[in-house]
């Protein structure tokens, strides 16, 4: 019976390595051949480098355009974020609390964004961009995302909304406060963890979004860590060890961020899912 | 009741909206309108403007033949979409769209649920496993893709080295590159990056399974496998079917990872359809005929979600307990 078990305990952790390797031998492949050169890596790409090259990871800490991208990146993160987050939770509060006439109609609209890929929508919403002037402009990017972001914010936030007791909001109203004090200074103070997910859904999201920076902007200067990868891979694309170390080092902001929020993320993104 | 804006706080029922307070005069009910009014246009602006403003364009924009610059005039009705629905490599993508969809469901999700079942008994170090199944999912396609472009890489990758020690010489040099291996390396790097993403959908859903029922069971003599196949499967119906959902609409839409891979290629063996729409919007300049595939892309996804939100998820409203226990 007892060796029955440690076979099977034996054969349990077997499977579970077996499924790490798949996904950890990728990254490891990448950050190990970062330190190599593209000589060495063709003639030993597994094992440990001859020679640590620190080369190609300084080499690109040393490149401006790469802090350019993080920072343009980061920007836009944080703008996308500011306006999902405020006209999802203004639009949540009224949806959640208050009764009039085409309440679940505005709601229903919202929760049809659900349904829709992005994919669809781009090519449209590149020729009105470059209509309203918004090419190679930040606008550009963070409206649609911010707009694209708003059904998945506002349905985790309404619920939350929900929760709140009628009673405080009774309270605050005998005390002389009104909707709008009520808004910025009791709700969103008591919403701070429900806010904190769906900021942190928000900032992945933006973060890795390809397509609509790719296309808004064509000067460089305005370049996503996402548009930059690709550039890069492009013209580099001889210099296998460089691009990976190049990859390796877009993935640290990515992975940092998933190491400090994973609460948050993990609870997001289930939570938006069965909600959803 | 103060007959202020706050008459019209909600008791927080799932009942229809009360009607508005006969006693507030016309005035106060504007201000009431108003005041709401205040909070929901942000939101209903930019989802107006930057959602669904462009499907309209794209219905409009696919009724022409148009190079994307200069005034829309030739009007060609649904030329675009016959010429669309005779198109061999535009049916190719609808089924290329297909093998994904059929290889998520029937072989990502499964693997996700076993990986969720694996992680959610006493591990030593689960909570590292599950960290790290999940760390994928956190990176952007694009860094994905150039991550696997260069392990597929024909001669100098991982995969062909692996290839070669594994005696698999048939696959060297192929991956990517070959049309006849491209969709499943494809596919590989989709379950590399999403399988993460759906075992924490299954593990928040097994953790929601009360552990009386399943040692209940256990008592009445059900061993390992008929306790998942009617206790665990059953309950775990809600979170699979929204599992399955999210899989599908990813699969539709799947655009970073295959543009930066392989572009479509070769020769269009790896083409989706959002691939098309790009190919066609952005690299040969025919808007309209890009705009016609954004408009099917739409019309798939749009059915598909109100089918499956009608006659599939509508059952997870009357609890999952009644409806996936009698089956």
């Amino acid at each position: 019976m007892n060796a029955r078990r440690t076979v099977r305990g034996l054969s349990l952790h077997a499977v579970v390595w077996l499924i790490s390797a798949f996904v950890a031998v990728p990254l490891l492949y990448a950050v190990i051949s970062g330190f190599k050169s593209t000589a060495e890596l063709t003639n030993n790409p597994f094992g440990l480098p001859e020679h640590w090259k620190i080369g190609n990871y300084t080499g690109i800490l040393g490149d401006g355009m790469f802090w350019r991208q993080i920072a343009n990146s980061a920007g836009i993160a944080i703008g996308t974020t500011i306006c999902t987050v405020v006209a999802s939770a203004m639009a949540a509060f009224v949806l959640a609390r208050y009764a009039f006439r085409g309440r679940e109609l505005f709601y229903t609209l919202f929760t049809i964004g659900l349904m829709f890929p992005f994919a669809v929508a781009v090519l449209p919403l590149f020729l009105m961009l470059r209509t309203f002037g918004l090419l190679d402009n930040p606008l550009g990017v963070i409206l649609p995302q911010a707009a694209f972001g708003l059904p998945m914010t506002i349905v985790i936030l309404r619920g939350f909304f929900r929760t709140i007791p009628a009673e405080i909001e009774e309270a605050a109203t005998m005390d002389g406060c009104g909707k709008f004090r009520f808004f910025w200074q009791i709700l969103l103070p008591m919403a701070r963890p429900a806010l904190g997910t769906v900021s942190v859904l928000a900032v992945v999201a933006s973060w890795n979004n390809f397509f609509l920076p790719l296309l808004v902007f064509n000067d460089p200067k305005w370049q996503t860590v996402p548009v930059g990868v690709q550039q890069f891979q492009g013209q580099y694309s001889t210099d296998f060890a460089l691009v990976l170390a190049y990859i390796v080092l877009a993935m640290v902001p990515a992975l940092a961020f998933y190491a400090v929020a994973e609460r948050q993320l993990i609870g997001g993104l289930t939570a938006g899912a069965t909600k959803g | 009741m103060p007959s202020s804006v706050s008459t019209l706080t909600e008791e927080r029922t799932e009942e229809a909206a009360p009607p508005p307070p006969k006693s507030s005069s016309g005035c106060r009910r504007w201000a009431a309108w108003a005041s709401v009014a205040w909070f929901l246009v942000p939101a209903l602006v930019l989802f107006l403007v930057f959602v669904l403003a462009p499907i309209v364009v794209a219905v409009w924009t696919g009724f022409f033949k148009w190079g994307g610059i200069g005034p829309m005039d030739d009007f060609v009705g649904f030329g675009n979409y016959t010429k669309l629905f005779d198109d061999q490599v535009f049916l190719g993508d609808l089924g290329r769209g297909l093998y994904l969809i059929l290889m998520s469901v029937l072989v990502q999700l499964p693997f996700a649920l076993f990986t969720a079942v694996l992680l959610n008994q006493k591990l030593r170090g689960r909570a590292v496993y599950r960290m790290l199944f999940f760390a994928p999912y956190i990176l952007s396609e694009v860094v994905t893709a150039v991550l696997f472009t260069m392990i597929f890489l024909p001669g100098a990758g991982m995969a062909d080295h692996l290839a070669g020690f594994f005696g698999l010489e048939g696959l060297q040099g192929k991956w990517l590159a070959d049309p006849s291996t491209v969709m499943p390396t494809l596919f590989v790097v989709m379950i590399w990056k999403y399988f993460g993403f759906h075992m924490m959908l299954f593990l928040a859903g097994l953790q929601s399974i009360p552990s009386e029922i399943l040692e209940a069971a256990s008592i009445d003599g059900a061993g390992a496998w008929q306790r998942f196949r009617h206790i665990t499967l059953p309950l775990l119906g809600p979170t699979i079917r929204i599992s399955v959902f999210l899989s599908i609409i990813g699969s539709i839409q799947l655009f970073d990872l295959v543009w930066v891979m392989t572009a479509g290629g070769p020769n269009h063996s790896s083409e989706t359809m959002a691939i098309a729409m790009f190919q066609f919007g952005f690299k040969r300049y025919q808007v309209g005929y890009a705009s016609a595939i954004s408009v099917v892309l739409f019309m798939i996804s749009l059915v598909f979600s109100l089918f499956y939100q009608r006659y599939v998820l509508r059952r997870d409203l009357t609890g999952a307990v009644t409806s996936g226990g009698g089956r």
